[in-house]
């Protein structure tokens, strides 16, 4: 599948920004992936093109990258952490009970094309709402194994907004940071 | 005299992610009175602060600066916001609630150091701390405080916004500048490093986020008066990213050198479920253990590594007494062996290797020689690697062994995980 005129654009706009053209190879990438939800050869070879570089350069990084995804997926993508700041609260068994209330493997994609889950032993960022996980790029914290019944549940709709609107009803409130030092002036 | 925080301190302001809130609070009055400055002076004003860089090896930030060779131009700034070590989430606290204040430092640090292109290289994770960052450049551009001839004062600067996808050895300077030209996040041979030839082999100051926050404090009060925060090797504040078995987890922000003790058991709350403190890592996965004696140390990165481990990135994780060491330690070196890069022999095959003995421990068949062959792993790892993540993949495991190989033992001899019933049936 061609790429759009937009992203095409985009992509030649973003080469011209850099101080070199190759700069722009990761960003291209994204740009493909957010058209068209995945990156084909046939995409990478577009890119090439557009940047006036070697298709075998853009292989050579699209490959190192883990978000780069190189087939389709389900429509909304869960990831949950499995590292060991959320291992100590309780992730193992908040990854058991998704892969239960799924019906489907780790890395796999349910039967209705909704979800594709995975457990990642990759931080995310989110050590301090242990158990998370990643719901189409926004972070879902403090798991219970009801909130992920609610979660499930809003992505199996078919006419479900990406994470960001799930997410916005039911991220708890924001933490204010402690912040009390106490310092003595001699 | 009760010091308040610096970086966290306007943080409960409604909208403060906006310009305009920004501003009221204070905010870019630092990038102006730099402007007002000369660049050379603002140089000597971080070295004379002693700040020290938060992203994890705590190397002063003036001295980074000074090594950029003179009269060689262009010259880059690029911030590192690649935060990816298990236990950390600061930078994207700082990120999220203050963006403005992140841009305002990369100014400062660039104007500091003459460059008029500057990077923020973010972690592909961090998909809304990146649109937070994006509008942020798109208001500062608009107020004239990105742009030629930037208030007037005969300065051109512009910021672009890089997006990583996914992959924590961009963490590491040299990787991150790699990625940034567009190749495999593979790290360089250093010397020469990032100051003489970094991003397009022209010279580079590569600055973490929670760092550059510091300098518009800095710039508007003084390095006497940073100096007077902290330690006096240890000028000023950190935020504390605190996870694992604690009441209270989130990001604290202390003076540098308060005790563990009052990280972990006021502001934290202490150990949940009322149950005894085990172990816990001061700097993120990477860092040695340390034990619920050494509670009384304090938060600076030169007491830290006095008392056998590191600050790093300044990360506290907590393991209660059920905690099962040797699967903490296996998620780590796991974790160690999917970023691994490949570059390198000894990281490549070390950390799969190690990661293959603690699997087979977990699942009951580890053999007793099989304690002693981590630690030659791991000796055959550290120091032997290209760059320091293969030598970070065997710091926490062979402190664990130190600390507790009965636990080890324990696991061969059981033939499996004596704290664990079930384990991890949908865990990779």
């Amino acid at each position: 599948m061609p790429l759009a005129n937009s992203t095409v654009e985009h992509i030649r706009d973003l080469a011209a920004r850099y101080p070199s053209k190759q700069s722009a190879i990761i960003p291209a990438l994204w740009a493909v992936q957010h058209e068209q939800g995945y990156v084909t050869k046939e995409a990478m070879a577009e890119i090439a093109e557009h940047l006036g570089l070697p298709s075998s350069l853009i292989e050579a990084t699209a490959s190192f990258y883990s978000m780069f995804l190189t087939k389709p997926e389900g429509r909304h993508d869960v990831v949950i952490c499995v590292n060991a700041p959320c291992m100590l609260r309780g992730a193992d068994e908040m990854a058991a009970y998704l892969q239960r209330a799924l019906g489907v493997r780790d890395g796999q994609t349910t039967s209705d094309g909704a979800i594709t889950w995975h457990s990642t032993i990759e931080c995310l960022g989110a050590c301090g709402g242990a158990p998370m996980m990643q719901v189409d790029h926004h972070f879902e914290e403090n798991l219970t194994e009801e909130r992920i019944d609610t979660i499930v549940e809003r992505l199996r709709q078919p006419g479900a907004a990406g994470g960001g609107a799930v997410v916005a009803a039911a991220e708890p409130p924001k933490r204010k940071v402690a912040a009390k030092r106490v310092r003595t002036e001699n | 005299m009760p010091v308040k925080p610096l970086l966290t301190k306007d943080f409960a302001t409604e909208g403060l992610a906006q310009l305009k809130v920004y501003e009221r609070s204070g905010g870019y009055s630092g990038f102006k009175k730099a402007l007002e400055t000369q660049p050379d002076d603002l140089v000597e004003l971080v070295k004379k602060s002693g700040l020290r860089g938060r992203g994890g090896a705590g190397f002063p930030t003036g001295s980074k600066w000074s090594f950029l060779p003179k009269g060689v131009y262009p010259r880059y700034l690029v911030c590192n916001a690649d935060e990816s070590e298990p236990g950390c989430f600061k930078d994207r606290y700082l990120i999220e609630n203050s963006p403005h204040q992140v841009l305002e430092g990369i100014l400062i640090a660039s104007y500091a150091i003459g460059c008029n292109l500057a990077f923020i290289y973010i972690r592909g994770e961090y998909l809304p701390q990146h649109d937070a960052l994006e509008a942020a450049i798109a208001e500062a551009r608009q107020a004239g405080y990105i742009g030629r001839n930037v208030l007037g004062k005969g300065y051109d600067i512009d910021v672009i916004l890089h997006r990583g996808a996914g992959a924590y050895i961009c963490g590491e300077e040299t990787a991150l500048l790699t990625s940034l030209e567009g190749y495999r996040g593979e790290p360089r041979l250093k010397p020469p490093f990032p100051a003489i030839k970094g991003l397009y082999g022209k010279p580079t100051v590569v600055n973490n986020v929670e760092t550059v926050c510091n300098l518009p404090h800095i710039v508007l009060n003084g390095a006497d008066w940073f100096k007077a925060i902290g330690t006096p090797t240890g000028s000023g504040t950190r935020l504390w990213c605190m996870s694992g078995h604690v009441n209270r987890p989130g990001n604290y922000e202390m003076e540098n050198g308060t005790p563990i003790r009052e990280l972990i058991e006021e502001q934290g709350g202490g150990v949940w479920k009322n149950r005894k403190l085990k172990a816990f890592q001061p700097g993120g996965a990477s860092m040695m253990v340390l034990l619920p004696e050494h509670l009384d140390v304090g938060l600076d990165f030169d007491a830290i590594q006095k008392a056998g481990s590191l600050a790093g990135a300044g990360a506290i994780v907590v393991m209660d007494e059920t905690t099962c060491m040797v699967d903490a330690a296996r998620r780590y070196v796991k974790f160690f062996h999917h970023e691994s890069c490949g570059k390198c022999t000894p990281c490549r095959e070390g950390t799969f290797w190690m990661a293959n003995i603690f699997d087979a421990m977990e699942a009951g068949e580890a053999k007793p020689a099989d304690i002693d062959l981590l630690l030659d792993i791991g000796y055959g790892i550290d120091g032997r690697s290209f760059c320091p993540l293969g030598d970070a993949s065997t710091w926490f495991p062979r402190s664990v062994i130190k600390f507790f190989r009965d636990e080890f033992q324990q696991h061969i001899s059981e033939k499996g995980c004596p704290f664990k019933k079930s384990v991890q049936e949908a865990v990779a």
